[in-house]
C-alpha cells in the first residue's frame, strides 16, 4: 500500500503497479486497460508518492511475477549490484535530479547501466517533464556496429524502409536506391515483407545483398520476417547481416509473437556464426511499442510505458545493433494523438538510452489517429535534438504497403542539416567517394554517379 | 575521386512505375517542392475525412429496400465517433435497443450481410451495393437462406459475431471500410465468420481486403467471397485452416487478417 496526503486529501494505491500506471501522464492504452488515473490529481499524487519511493524498492517488488514471466527473472537476476551502489540510497525523485545534475555524464550513465532496471528507470521517466527526458538522453549516447559505426555524437543515421505492397523486387529497388540518392541507408536498409514465405523473404535478401555489393555500401540489410522464418534462412546459407524481431515487455507478450528468450538467443548464435560484420558483431535488431502487450492481453495490470521499459531490458542482452519503437503504429486506442505519441517517443528514448540501448525512432501516426505530418516535425526534431541513433527514411513519408505515415528520406536530410548532424563516418565516406555529397558534406541535386549504371541496367 | 560523368536519369525514371511508392519526388532545398507537399497534405485530408465521416444510413437503407432487401438498422455500443476509436470493445457489441430489434428478425438463416462502416463510410458508400449485388446474384437462392441486411453504425469486424449469433445465422459476412492509407481511403474488406458468436478470434475468420476498382476488383472479390461461402459450409469452419486450402486455389486477395482494422 502507498499512499501521499494533499491538502488534506489523501490518495491510496494498493501496490507498485498500480502506483506505476496512476503516475503515468495520461494516455489511450491506459484508460482502456482501466489503470489510468481517475483524475489529474490523482496522477499528480501518485507522481509525489512515486518520488519519494526509495529506487531499492524496485528490486524487492516485482511487478509480474517473478514465478510466471521470465523476463522478469532475466530483469532481477541480471541486476548488477555493485553497478547500482552508486545510487542505492536514492529515491526516484533523488536519482531524477541526480540525472539532470553534473554527477551524470557519459562515464557515469555507462557505468550505471547494468545497475539499472527496466522499472526504475519507467519510474524516473514518469515525473520527467519532456525537456529533462531530451536533457538526459541526450548525454547518454549507445555506439553499435557492424559493417560501420552508429551512435556516435553528431551523427543521425536512417533506415532505408523501401517496402512494396506485393514484395516486387523492382519496386523495393526503385525505393531503394531513391533513399540512397538521399544520403539515407546509414543505419540499415530493411524490408518489411509483405508476406512471411520463406522463398519470398530469400528473394529479397537476395535483392538487398546484391544491391549493398554491387555499390559497396558500408552498411547492412534486413528483411523483418519473424525469427523463425530468419533462423530456416540462415540454414539455407541466405545473406542474412541482421536477425529482426518484434518483442514485448513479458513472457506472455512475447509469447503471442511467437518467441521466447531462449529462441532469440538461438538466432543470435546463428547470426554470429555467420560472421558477416566486417567490424563489429551486433548481429540483432528489435522493434518496439508501447500497448503491445495489452494489445495481446499479456500486460498483468501494469501500464503500457512501463512495460515497453522492460522490453528494453529483454532487448539489452543480445546487444542489438538496430532496436527502435514504432511509436505511433499501433492505433489512437493506445496513444491517442501528437501529444501522447510525442511524449511516448520521448520516454522510450530516455529509458532505452539509460538501459545502454542504441535507440532509433519510427516516428510515425496512422490515418485515424489525431496527429498529422506537423507533429511528425515536431517529434523528429525533439528525437533528434536528445540524440536519437537513427529515424525511419520512407519514400515521401508514406509506407504503400503497411498503410501508415513516417517520416521521409527528406526530413532526414532536413534535421540533418538544421542541427549540424552527419550520416555514420564509414558512410559519410561513401557518399563522397562516389560523389553522392559535396565538400561540405551537403547531398548533390540529381545526382546519380555512375557507379550506380550497371545497377540500373539490370533493374 | 568521384565519377562526375552525365548521370543515367532515364533508367532511373524506368523504375518509377515498379512501386506505388512516392519516390524521386522534388526537392527544395533539404524539403519537399509546393506541390509535391501539398499532394501529400491532400491526401492525409482526404484519409481523415474518410475516418471522420459517417455512414449515411437512411440513404443506404433506402438504396437496399429500392432493391426488393429486407433491411434492419443497429448500431454498436460505441455512441460516438471518439468512443468507436478510444474502446474498441463498444465497437464489437450491439447496444440493448438493437439487440432487441434484431432478435425480433430471429430465424433459420445460412448466411447474414452486415454492412459496417468501420474506419471508411467512403468505401462502404462507393463499394457495399456494388459487391452485395454480385455477390447475391451469383448465390444460388434456393439453397441459401438468406437474413434481412444488418445496416450497422460505428461497427467493428467482431461486431458481426453479435449479430450473427442473435440473428441466429451460421455464417456472417462483415462488409466494412478498412483503415485508410495515404493513398486508398475508400478500400473495403470483407470478414466471414461461421458459426458467429461473441469472442470468436481473428484466426477464426477469412479476410478479402483492399476490394476497390484500383485494389481488388468487384468481380474478383464476388468470386474469392463466394468460393469462401461455399467452402465455409461445406467444412463448417472458417480461419486459418480454410485460407490455407483456399490459398492454393485463389491466391491473391487472400492476406493476413490486419488486427488493427478489425
Amino acid at each position: 500500500m502507498y499512499a501521499t496526503t494533499i491538502r488534506g486529501t489523501s490518495y491510496r494505491f494498493p501496490d507498485l503497479k498500480a502506483l506505476m500506471a496512476k503516475a503515468t501522464p495520461l494516455r489511450s492504452g491506459d484508460c482502456l486497460a482501466g489503470i489510468a488515473a481517475t483524475s489529474a490529481a490523482e496522477r499528480v499524487a501518485a507522481q509525489m508518492a512515486l518520488a519519494d519511493l526509495p529506487l531499492s524498492t524496485f528490486l524487492n517488488e516485482a511487478l509480474v511475477p517473478y514465478e510466471e514471466d521470465e523476463v522478469t527473472r532475466l530483469i532481477l537476476d541480471s541486476h548488477d549490484r555493485k553497478a547500482f551502489a552508486p545510487i542505492a540510497s536514492l529515491t526516484v525523485g533523488e536519482f531524477r535530479d541526480w540525472l539532470l545534475s553534473d554527477a551524470a555524464n557519459q562515464e557515469t550513465l555507462t557505468a550505471l547501466t547494468f545497475g539499472l532496471t527496466p522499472e526504475m528507470v519507467a519510474a524516473v521517466s514518469k515525473i520527467c517533464r519532456n525537456q529533462d527526458l531530451i536533457l538526459i538522453a541526450a548525454k547518454r549516447r549507445v555506439v553499435t556496429r557492424f559493417r560501420n559505426t552508429l551512435g556516435l555524437r553528431g551523427r543521425l543515421s536512417s533506415r532505408i524502409q523501401p517496402n512494396h505492397p506485393t514484395d516486387d523486387a523492382r519496386g523495393v529497388l526503385a525505393s531503394a536506391i531513391d533513399g540512397l540518392l538521399l544520403g539515407n541507408g546509414d543505419a540499415v536498409i530493411g524490408v518489411n515483407p509483405a508476406s512471411d514465405n520463406p522463398e519470398q523473404c530469400y528473394e529479397l535478401l537476395r535483392l538487398l545483398d546484391e544491391l549493398r555489393e554491387t555499390l559497396n555500401i558500408p552498411t547492412q540489410s534486413c528483411v523483418l520476417a519473424h525469427v523463425t522464418t530468419t533462423l530456416q534462412l540462415m540454414e539455407r546459407q541466405a545473406p542474412v547481416d541482421l536477425v529482426f524481431q518484434s518483442i514485448g515487455g513479458t513472457q506472455a507478450a512475447n509469447s503471442s509473437f511467437g518467441i521466447d528468450l531462449a529462441l532469440l538467443r538461438e538466432s543470435r548464435e546463428a547470426a554470429l556464426a555467420l560472421n558477416r560484420g566486417t567490424i563489429g558483431d551486433n548481429v540483432m535488431y528489435f522493434e518496439t511499442g508501447q500497448g503491445s502487450a495489452l494489445s495481446a492481453n499479456a500486460h498483468w495490470n501494469c501500464d503500457q510505458q512501463t512495460l515497453e521499459a522492460r522490453a528494453y531490458g529483454v532487448a539489452r542482452i543480445f546487444e542489438p545493433l538496430l532496436i527502435n519503437t514504432v511509436v505511433g503504429f499501433i492505433g489512437p486506442e493506445y496513444l491517442f494523438d501528437g501529444k501522447q505519441i510525442t511524449r511516448a517517443a520521448l520516454e522510450d528514448h530516455f529509458c532505452g538510452k539509460l538501459l545502454g540501448l542504441p535507440m532509433g525512432c519510427d516516428v510515425c501516426y496512422t490515418n485515424h489517429a489525431e496527429a498529422d505530418q506537423n507533429d511528425m516535425d515536431d517529434l523528429l526534431t525533439l528525437l533528434a535534438v536528445a540524440g536519437v541513433n537513427y529515424v525511419m527514411g520512407v519514400p515521401g513519408a508514406d509506407d504503400v504497403m503497411l498503410n501508415y505515415q513516417s517520416t521521409s528520406y527528406h526530413d532526414v536530410l532536413a534535421v540533418r542539416h538544421m542541427l549540424d548532424l552527419a550520416p555514420a563516418p564509414e558512410f559519410a565516406q561513401w557518399l563522397a567517394d562516389v560523389g553522392l555529397t559535396d565538400t561540405q558534406g551537403e547531398i548533390q541535386r540529381q545526382a546519380v554517379p555512375a557507379s550506380f549504371a550497371p545497377l540500373l541496367e539490370r533493374a | 575521386m568521384a565519377d562526375r560523368r552525365p548521370t543515367p536519369l532515364d533508367m532511373i525514371s524506368k523504375l518509377r512505375s515498379a512501386t506505388p511508392a512516392r519516390i524521386f519526388l522534388p526537392r527544395a532545398g533539404a524539403a519537399l517542392t509546393t506541390r509535391a507537399t501539398l499532394d501529400f497534405q491532400l491526401a492525409h485530408a482526404e484519409a481523415r475525412d474518410a475516418v471522420e465521416e459517417r455512414l449515411d444510413a437512411e440513404s443506404l437503407f433506402g438504396d437496399l429496400t429500392s432493391r426488393g432487401l429486407k433491411v434492419v438498422c443497429v448500431r454498436s455500443a460505441a455512441r460516438d465517433r471518439r468512443s468507436f476509436l478510444l474502446r474498441p470493445d463498444l465497437g464489437r457489441r450491439l447496444d440493448d435497443e438493437s439487440r432487441e430489434r434484431l432478435k425480433s428478425a430471429a430465424g433459420d438463416y445460412d448466411l447474414a450481410f452486415v454492412i459496417a462502416e468501420g474506419l471508411s463510410a467512403r468505401a462502404i458508400d462507393r463499394h457495399a451495393i456494388p459487391l452485395l449485388e454480385k455477390t447475391l446474384h451469383s448465390l444460388d437462392r434456393h439453397s441459401w437462406m438468406i437474413a434481412p441486411i444488418v445496416l450497422a453504425e460505428q461497427g467493428r469486424v467482431a461486431l458481426g459475431d453479435d449479430i450473427g449469433e442473435t440473428l441466429g445465422a451460421r455464417l456472417v459476412a462483415v462488409f466494412i471500410g478498412e483503415r485508410p492509407g495515404l493513398s486508398s481511403p475508400d478500400s473495403l474488406g470483407v470478414y466471414l465468420t461461421f458459426a458467429p458468436r461473441v469472442g470468436r478470434t481473428d484466426a477464426e475468420r477469412n479476410c478479402l481486403s483492399n476490394i476497390r476498382p484500383q485494389g481488388l476488383t468487384y468481380d474478383e472479390a464476388a468470386r474469392k467471397l463466394l468460393y469462401l461461402c461455399n467452402e465455409a459450409r461445406r467444412r463448417k469452419l472458417t480461419g486459418v485452416e480454410l485460407k490455407e486450402e483456399a490459398e492454393t486455389l485463389a491466391s491473391d486477395g487472400l492476406r493476413e487478417i490486419d488486427e488493427k482494422e478489425s
